[in-house]
């Protein structure tokens, strides 16, 4: 027998709150610890909220913020997707390529977006037409993906990369370019997955692939667009990627994915797929961000970044368990 | 006379939700008490104490005389109380005999099992619950639904329970199965064995109970012998109010014919299926699990597409390859699971509800959510969905709410035919009855349509017209006059014993 969930008492504007903090209560979580630690980490060095070290927050990581964005998609579409950071690592070098080999910069910033869709695009076709799951598929382009990275490159960074190519580095107002492709990008992205019919679809296919069938929606096709659009997402993030230095490497940071895949988990992103939004998944990127800010400024070492990101998916797991208990 | 388990004063709240109140309960050797209540009446809760799954907050529980207090389920069973779960919980994956001895295996002397012992030990439990033909060495996984449910009370009896609870177990068997079931039941009470019997069906709780406590909203309302109520006490005891007609009957008459089948077939599930079905009719069909019902469905609405034969809509050939293509010809479709294909259970009651609308009620790419909420808002109190609002996720729903979320979304859809496959499944009597007045409100508007039942007074209540289905064809046609629960029966069975031998271990 379950239990009737009680209803919300009250006057309508306590009765909306109430529904709001239910429905995104994950990501209030994450902005209330963002807010908390801006606040300890700032009463304990003050440097620590100088404009400079928050550019750097923001900048830094807004890629991984993007990227984050497409793979909370794929995931609430009930699927997974482990190859991204290698996929970045080979977006980002072609992205590199094409701007030392002379080729306009708009073509060195688009070509990533339209190759990590067509890339991502198989892989969906992959896992909904061959009914491959998606984990197995994404590991098996991981090794593909790294494997060719490696031999095409021998390991070498890219340097000499024109002035005008590094978007990265440009600042409107004093703030760096990708943090308002970040916010951009996240507000974008939530609108088209609330109000769009794709986004419906995407929710639908994750909560129960069977009844949105029945209902008419196509989920092969659902599949395989919404693997298109993270590939997109990757290429942004990609592009985010190879401009903010003056080189490119060609092994991105290592674990890439799972960062990303860690930043939708903890915004809320249910790994079983149906639920999150991609609010939730930005902001825990941010709070990665935030954290490993902390530990510099705080004189721990930053290998304990990891440690804390594992704690953070275990009591986010365990939180989504009790809640899920609870109703 | 002695009492195998008496409960007093037993009270229990969820939080600050009480779901038993004051309850006093009793079951003697050799006798079946059967436990009734809509759902939500608190009954899961009180065998769940009885049973040690959950400790009481207040009263008292005596086991043959002795005060206990059990704080698991393993203290119960070492009191002799085992329960027969409604979700099974066997290991589809081992053997019929490791299932019954899992946990207490018999060990030879250098206490490795005893594979010999345990095989003739669950061989003679079965012998003894009249299932000679269930083989101790197959995996479970292999058995229906109906041999599933022996092997776990041959488990319940392997650990000498002198007291078993069962939860609906005939909820999810067809009628001939049910049948043999509380025959089962009625050997297990020959032995002195006590039984808690919990079930929504009225007609099996006259055929087997010697007592029967109803429940309603965690308050016990009544305990009565059963020579001393009939089923209409019952039902209102129940609900709290009188249900006078179990089922609307139809007032229009049938008008033209919506869907015409024609030799269908799709291969070895339906044969060659011919049938008609108008305007402002039910048509019922009946029939074991298995016989090709939901087969049929599901090769109408386009799910597994016909081999062969020809499908008409309004008189014209079509052809439906996909359920896309059978909802544009207004073909709608209530599954029989609603968890599996009926609802999106992380969503919400409005998103639900437009699921199957999307395309009409948004504006190019977008949703437009003034259209979706009032959407949403209609079909709650057109169908008088009991819900906080349409925000509320749908899993938080009772059953028969969810069920009506399920009908609003296809009715929404405004079909010409609706295809509903056991829509009244494990929800409780009064939900029930609303479906049913549904049901024929919306065949009143002109609605065909076709419902698959295994509840044979649903069937019979509900229907203008019968089909009885076996092995995958139609084997006969009544019209309302003739159809009688004796009639329909009868061929019923007479099907079930000639398919039985081919059907008895089908996977599931």
């Amino acid at each position: 027998m379950t239990v009737r969930a009680a209803g919300f008492a009250g006057p309508a504007p306590v009765r909306r709150l109430a529904t709001t903090v239910e429905s995104y209560g994950q990501e209030l979580v994450v902005l209330a610890v963002i807010a908390v630690l801006f606040l300890a980490v700032g009463l304990v060095n003050p440097r620590f909220l100088s404009s400079t070290n928050l550019v750097t927050i923001f900048a830094g990581n807004a890629y991984v913020a993007v990227a984050a964005i497409g793979m909370s998609m794929v995931i609430i579409s009930g699927n997974i997707d482990v190859s991204v950071g290698s996929l970045i690592g080979v977006l980002a070098t072609i992205s590199g390529t094409l701007a030392v080999k002379g080729y306009p910069v708009v073509v060195a910033w688009l070509a990533p977006l339209a190759v990590g869709m067509a890339i991502n695009a198989v892989v969906g076709v992959v896992v909904a037409y061959l009914r491959i799951p998606s984990i197995v598929a994404t590991l098996g382009m991981l090794s593909i993906l790294k494997g060719g990275l490696i031999s095409v490159t021998s390991g070498a960074w890219i340097t000499n990369l024109p002035r005008d190519y590094l978007i990265a580095q440009v600042r409107v107002f004093g703030i760096p370019f990708p943090v308002y492709a970040m916010a951009a990008l996240t507000i974008l992205a939530a609108l088209w997955m609330r109000h769009s019919r794709f986004g419906r679809a995407i929710y639908a296919v994750g909560g129960n692939a069977e009844a949105a069938r029945v209902a008419g929606i196509r989920i092969e096709r659902s599949v395989v667009a919404v693997f298109a659009v993270h590939g997109v997402f990757a290429g942004i993030a990609a592009v985010l990627f190879a401009t903010q230095l003056q080189v490119i490497q060609s092994t991105v940071p290592p674990n890439l994915e799972l960062t990303v895949i860690t930043a939708s988990v903890v915004g809320g992103v249910s790994i079983l797929g149906g639920t999150g939004t991609v609010i939730g998944s930005t902001l825990a990127a941010i709070l990665f961000a935030t954290i490993g800010s902390s530990l510099i400024f705080l004189n721990i070492s930053a290998y304990w970044l990891r440690a804390v990101q594992g704690l953070l998916i275990l009591a986010t797991v365990l939180a989504d368990m009790a809640r899920r208990r609870r109703i | 006379m002695s009492r195998l388990v008496e409960l007093s004063g037993i009270s229990k709240s969820f939080g600050p939700v009480p779901v038993l109140k004051e309850i006093s309960f009793d079951v003697r050797p050799g006798e079946v008490h059967a436990l009734l209540g809509e759902n939500g009446a608190g009954k899961s809760t009180l065998i769940k104490i009885i049973a040690g799954v959950v400790p009481a907050d207040a009263g008292e529980m005596r086991v043959a005389g002795a005060p206990v207090r059990f704080s698991s389920p393993h203290e119960a069973a070492a009191h002799g109380i085992a329960t027969v779960y409604q979700e099974l919980l066997l290991f589809p994956e081992l053997s019929v005999a490791e299932n019954i001895y899992i946990g207490h295996a018999p060990r030879t002397r250098w206490n490795t099992v005893d594979w010999p012992a345990m095989r003739a030990g669950a061989r003679a439990l079965l012998d003894s619950l009249d299932s000679h033909d269930l083989d101790v060495d197959i995996p479970v996984g292999r058995l229906s639904v109906a041999n599933r449910q022996r092997v776990e009370i041959a488990k319940a009896l392997s650990q000498d329970a002198r007291l078993v609870i069962m939860d609906e177990p005939t909820a999810s068997l067809a009628d001939t199965d049910a049948r043999r079931l509380l025959e089962v039941v009625r050997r297990l009470r020959g032995r002195g064995v006590g039984i808690v019997y919990v079930s929504h069906r009225l007609p099996e709780i006259f055929a087997l109970a010697d007592r029967v406590t109803v429940l309603r909203d965690g308050m016990q309302v009544g305990t009565r012998a059963i020579g001393e109520v009939t089923e209409s006490d019952l039902v209102s005891m129940m609900v709290g109010r009188a249900i006078d007609r179990l089922f609307p009957k139809s007032a229009a008459a049938p008008g033209r014919t919506v869907l015409e089948l024609r030799g269908l077939s799709c291969r070895d599930a339906v044969r060659d299926v011919s049938l008609t079905l108008r305007t402002g009719e039910i048509l019922g069909i009946a029939g074991l699990i298995g016989s090709g019902r939901t087969e049929l469905a599901l090769t109408i609405f386009g799910v597994t597409p016909a081999t062969s034969g020809e499908i008409l809509i309004d008189g014209k050939p079509v052809a439906i390859r996909s359920p896309a293509a059978a909802r544009r010809l207004g073909i709608a479709y209530v599954p029989e699971d609603r968890g599996l294909q009926g609802l999106v259970r992380p969503q919400t009651v409005r998103e639900n509800l437009s699921l199957a609308v999307l395309e009409r009620i948004a504006r190019a790419l977008f949703i437009d959510r003034a259209r979706e909420r009032s959407l949403a808002t209609d079909a709650i109190a057109r169908f008088g969905i009991r819900t906080r609002g349409p925000q509320q996720p749908v899993r938080q729903l009772s059953g028969g709410n969810q069920q009506k979320v399920v009908l609003a979304k296809w009715v929404a859809t405004e079909p010409r035919v609706l295809i509903m496959d056991e829509p009244t499944r494990g929800i409780d009597v009064g939900a029930k009855a609303e479906i049913h007045a549904l049901m024929r409100r919306l065949a009143g508007q002109g609605l065909a349509i076709l419902m698959i039942s295994s509840e044979l007074p649903e069937v019979l209540g509900m229907s203008d017209r019968v089909l009885v289905m076996s092995g995958g064809r139609v084997l006969r046609s009544f019209d309302r006059r003739e159809a009688t629960p004796d009639a329909v029966g009868a061929v019923m069975a007479a099907a079930g014993s000639e398919a039985a031998p081919a059907s008895a271990e089908i996977a599931s």
